[in-house]
């Protein structure tokens, strides 16, 4: 360890006493673990398994398949938003937090944005679970009554001619947008389309990503 | 309820700040919460309304001055110790002073990942046919029920429209106190962003819920 290294630990020795002690609310999650644990009424593997499936597995690169599947084939598409839980099944997507799913899809005309005003309603199997700016107050407070101004702090514009949708998710249905088909995208491949469709894309907060320059057509 | 959850339309919170490459989880306590809040809600001790329930009757100040996953902690908490699953004083010490109480299930690490991509649905066979029909104009009663409801502060009173039927679900005002899933039509209902907010709307813009039919009036 170098002496910069070690002053800079005892810089915070009032907050960490010895390195490996637990703040307060670190403590309380542990303590809280473990008597769940000792009573029977959970298992920390499990809570492993968990963690694990919704860290590394379940995420937006689901999403990002079912919307390449709709660009390329108008008969997905057509049967994604006509009933959209089991079109995304198709593709081996779905789950807690998804069983009942609405896709929207963006136009010309319309612009659609999701949000939970009352929670945190969010489409997991599609998107993974949802960032804290979608979880937190701003958001929240902001999305149903100043769309565009929302929109402006994700560097998003949506022309004054197009009106915007916002779905507010109060009930057990969730919601995912299906963003305009990039131009100049013809000759991709499904899976080079998918690499193009951000998360934010499919909460209404972004648009899909230009297409870099070096990508071969 | 009234509570501090029901944000649509607050202002003063400041802009949205979105952060790059965003982890999952911001801390390790933040998986075990998590992870530990949907075990527990699949004991079947409680339901997710109740869970929702939990966590927005948390006193104001302090739902707004806490994380998401402190939330979900002192909501947990709350519930454990309301179910007898374990005491206060349990809780505090980490430790099992008062035998187990039977939970109807407890979840396994065997064929965990295939139950949660099976999901829980929530829709149910209804037990009436449906009030309303796609564009149908309805008001969102002016009601404040002092319990749980999905029916947002900012719609009540206001004029709107059918859009979609989307069949029954559980009802979440009972079902969150063990009162019954009592299935329940349940509509997409537009209104205008004029009707909620005036001038302030955007012009053109729309807003949808998803509504329960005993939450609208026809118009």
């Amino acid at each position: 360890m170098s002496q910069d290294d070690h002053d800079h630990h005892h810089a915070h020795d009032h907050e960490h006493p010895h390195g490996s002690e637990l703040s307060p609310l670190e403590a309380r999650v542990r303590a809280l673990e473990s008597l769940l644990t000792e009573k029977g009424y959970i298992e920390p593997a499990a809570l492993d398994a968990l963690v694990e499936l919704y860290e590394t597995k379940v995420g937006p690169h689901a999403g990002a398949r079912v919307v390449a599947r709709a660009w390329v084939d108008p008969d997905y598409r057509a049967r994604l938003l006509a009933d959209a839980t089991p079109t995304i099944a198709e593709l081996g997507i779905g789950g807690r937090g998804g069983e009942h799913m609405v896709v929207v899809a963006n136009t010309p005309e319309t612009h659609n944005l999701v949000v939970c005003t009352l929670c945190s309603c969010y489409p997991w199997p599609v998107l993974g679970l949802p960032p804290v700016w979608y979880k937190a107050p701003p958001y929240r407070a902001r999305a149903v009554i100043d769309p565009r101004g929302v929109l402006a702090e994700f560097g998003v514009t949506i022309p004054e001619t197009t009106r915007i949708t916002v779905w507010d998710s109060t009930a057990e249905t969730r919601y995912m947008v299906l963003p305009m088909r990039p131009a100049d995208t013809e000759g991709l491949s499904e899976e080079a389309l998918a690499a193009l469709v951000t998360r934010d894309a499919m909460i209404g907060t972004g648009l899909p990503g230009l297409l870099p320059a070096e990508m071969p057509l | 309820m009234n509570g501090a959850q029901d944000l649509g339309g607050a202002h003063g919170f400041g802009p949205v700040v979105p952060e790059p490459d965003e982890p999952v989880f911001h801390a390790a306590w933040e998986r075990r919460v998590f992870a530990m809040a949907m075990a527990m809600g699949y004991t079947g001790a409680w339901n997710l309304d109740g869970s929702r329930a939990n966590r927005e009757s948390l006193p104001p100040a302090h739902y707004l001055a806490s994380s998401y996953y402190e939330i979900w902690l002192a909501a947990l908490e709350k519930q454990i110790a309301a179910t007898g699953l374990a005491t206060p004083e349990e809780i505090t010490a980490g430790r099992a002073s008062a035998p187990a109480r039977p939970v109807a299930r407890v979840l396994a690490r065997d064929g965990l990942e295939a139950r949660f991509r099976a999901g829980f649905p929530s829709s149910r066979d209804p037990a009436a046919p449906a009030r309303f029909t796609v564009g149908d104009a309805v008001l969102a009663r002016n009601i404040h029920p002092t319990g749980h409801t999905r029916l947002p502060r900012y719609v009540r009173g206001r004029r709107g429209r059918i859009e979609r039927i989307d069949g029954a679900f559980v009802y979440p005002d009972t079902n969150a106190y063990g009162a019954g899933e009592n299935p329940t039509w349940l509509y997409t209902v537009s209104f205008t962003a004029r009707e909620l907010w005036g001038e302030s709307g955007d012009p053109g813009g729309i807003v949808t819920v998803a509504a329960f039919e005993p939450y609208l009036e026809a118009a």
